[in-house]
């Protein structure tokens, strides 16, 4: 079902979401997406991901929906200017793609082509104000286009635990003024700050925008240091850290990722609307996952 | 001062509160400079709002000299709420950072190829013909933020570092923090801002 209704339900929404390749062959990324089949709502397909070249997002969505899975178009304003992204987001409604994450994206320096031009012409608030025109049948210039108007449901970005939170808000909000109807999370592990976030969220915008909490499932040690040292926003504490050095073979095995995963969102879910998962390769962990936490059986 | 022109006046006024004082800019203005509408302009401010002074400085972008003048005329400066400029975005940036008070650009500079002013400065001007200066305490996020976002810090940086290199500042950061400290925090809530390429090519 599409994520609209599933917010207009109130249900608590579940996505998750799967990198494309670095190469044409997509067949082991859609087998990855059938770990996913009938436990998760909606599966994001990244955009270059942290400016790495990869298979296209677009094209990945339209597998996926052939499949009969539930798409989340990621689209970043790095490597598209307005004509582009606009012509890609017109593509995605002829597939049958209705729900689109819209996105700054990390610079090109990050990845793998760091010597590439950095597009954003746009950024994530007015491609978000961009998609508004199309779905009102103009385009960013104001020209008509051609038929029936597309329609989406769209996706932004918040980083909850950032400090300080206040420009995080700023921009949330002109993100919402914008048109941003949901909102993903950037990887939360510290509950108490979550909660001070959603509490700030409803004082300043209401109920109105439904928030899926982020969860990056915990691989190692290493990882969670990287996050700390080098992430915006994030923050592994200690103790979760700990837990990853108790017993090595099980973090390796990833059952403690999956544990700290599935407390998180027992913990998270009385504050938001649902979950994004971000296993970043791990998804034939997430059934697991979600039947921990509780939410499938 | 790099080459200018006048902002619309409803541009010019939108955020500027109380009393106001403008600063008008002298230096290398046999370049150009749009004399005859910033007097003008003035004039029509002086009818409309409350204006405590009208200075006029040359070479607003050497900070030394800028520096010296802005402490003889403190106590002028401490009468205004906002203060606007007219002067290229260099000239302005250096003065923002030498006042604790609201500064707003009264001109968009514009891009000459090959001219880049003549005080070697720290404080950048890209030339884009459309100045952002006037909602962004002054910070140009054009040449302060890696990707030249126009609607706020894109979420990448750590620490208040950029996420392209961890020696550069948040250029998003610096501007909501000096906004805060100005108290007009406000300002950023405006419109959904675009950059128009056709006023550099």
């Amino acid at each position: 079902m599409e994520l609209k209704e599933l917010f207009k339900e109130g249900k608590f929404v579940v996505t998750s979401e799967i990198g494309p390749p670095k190469g044409w062959q997509i067949e082991k990324s859609l087998e990855e997406a059938e770990f996913l089949r009938g436990k998760v709502d909606a599966i994001n397909v990244t955009d270059n991901q942290s400016s790495v070249m990869r298979f296209g997002s677009l094209a990945t969505c339209h597998f996926l929906k052939d499949r009969g899975f539930e798409p989340v178009f990621q689209i970043t304003c790095r490597d598209r200017n307005r004509l582009a992204l606009q012509s890609d987001i017109l593509s995605a409604a002829a597939c049958g793609i209705e729900n689109l994450l819209l996105l700054t994206g990390d610079h090109p320096k990050l990845g793998d082509h760091p010597d590439a031009k950095p597009v954003f012409d746009l950024d994530s608030v007015s491609l978000i104000y961009t998609v508004k025109k199309l779905e009102q049948g103009v385009d960013l210039a104001g020209n008509k286009l051609e038929g029936e108007a597309p329609k989406f449901c769209l996706g932004a970005v918040v980083a909850p635990c950032a400090e300080p939170l206040d420009p995080q808000l700023f921009k949330m909000e002109k993100k919402i003024n914008a048109g941003a109807e949901f909102f993903q999370t950037q990887a939360v592990y510290e509950v108490d700050k979550f909660a001070k976030f959603m509490e700030e969220v409803k004082q300043n915008f209401g109920t109105a925008v439904p928030i899926l909490a982020g969860i990056v499932v915990l691989k190692s040690v290493g990882m969670a240091k990287f996050m700390n040292e080098n992430v915006a926003g994030v923050y592994v504490p200690d103790n979760l850290i700990e837990e990853l050095k108790k017993d090595k073979e099980k973090t390796k095995s990833g059952q403690t990722g999956v544990e700290i995963a599935a407390r998180l969102i027992k913990e998270l879910k009385p504050l938001c609307q649902g979950i994004h998962l971000m296993p970043l390769g791990w998804t034939d962990k997430v059934p697991a996952i979600l039947s921990q936490a509780g939410l499938t059986s | 001062m790099l080459i200018t022109e006048l902002k619309p006046k409803e541009e010019v006024i939108a955020r500027t509160k109380g009393k106001v004082l403008l600063i008008q800019c002298e230096g290398c203005r046999e370049v150009f400079f749009p004399a005859e509408q910033v007097n003008k302009f003035k004039q029509e401010l002086k009818n409309s709002t409350t204006i405590t002074d009208d200075i006029t400085w040359d070479y607003l972008c050497n900070h030394e000299y800028t520096k010296i003048r802005i402490e003889n005329s403190k106590q002028k400066i401490m009468l205004a709420d906002s203060i606007i400029i007219f002067s290229c975005g260099v000239g302005l940036q250096v003065v923002s950072n030498l006042i604790s008070k609201p500064v707003f650009p009264g001109c968009n500079t514009l891009y000459v190829n090959g001219f880049q002013g003549l005080t070697p400065n720290q404080c950048d001007c890209a030339q884009c013909g459309d100045c952002f200066l006037n909602y962004t305490a002054s910070i140009c996020p054009i040449t302060t933020c890696s990707k030249s976002l126009l609607n706020g810090p894109c979420g990448g940086a750590k620490n208040g570092k950029c996420e392209v290199d961890k020696e550069m500042d948040c250029g998003w950061e610096k501007i909501y923090k000096k906004l805060e400290s100005l108290g007009r925090a406000d300002i950023l809530k405006g419109v959904v801002k675009l950059r128009d390429y056709t006023k550099v090519i």
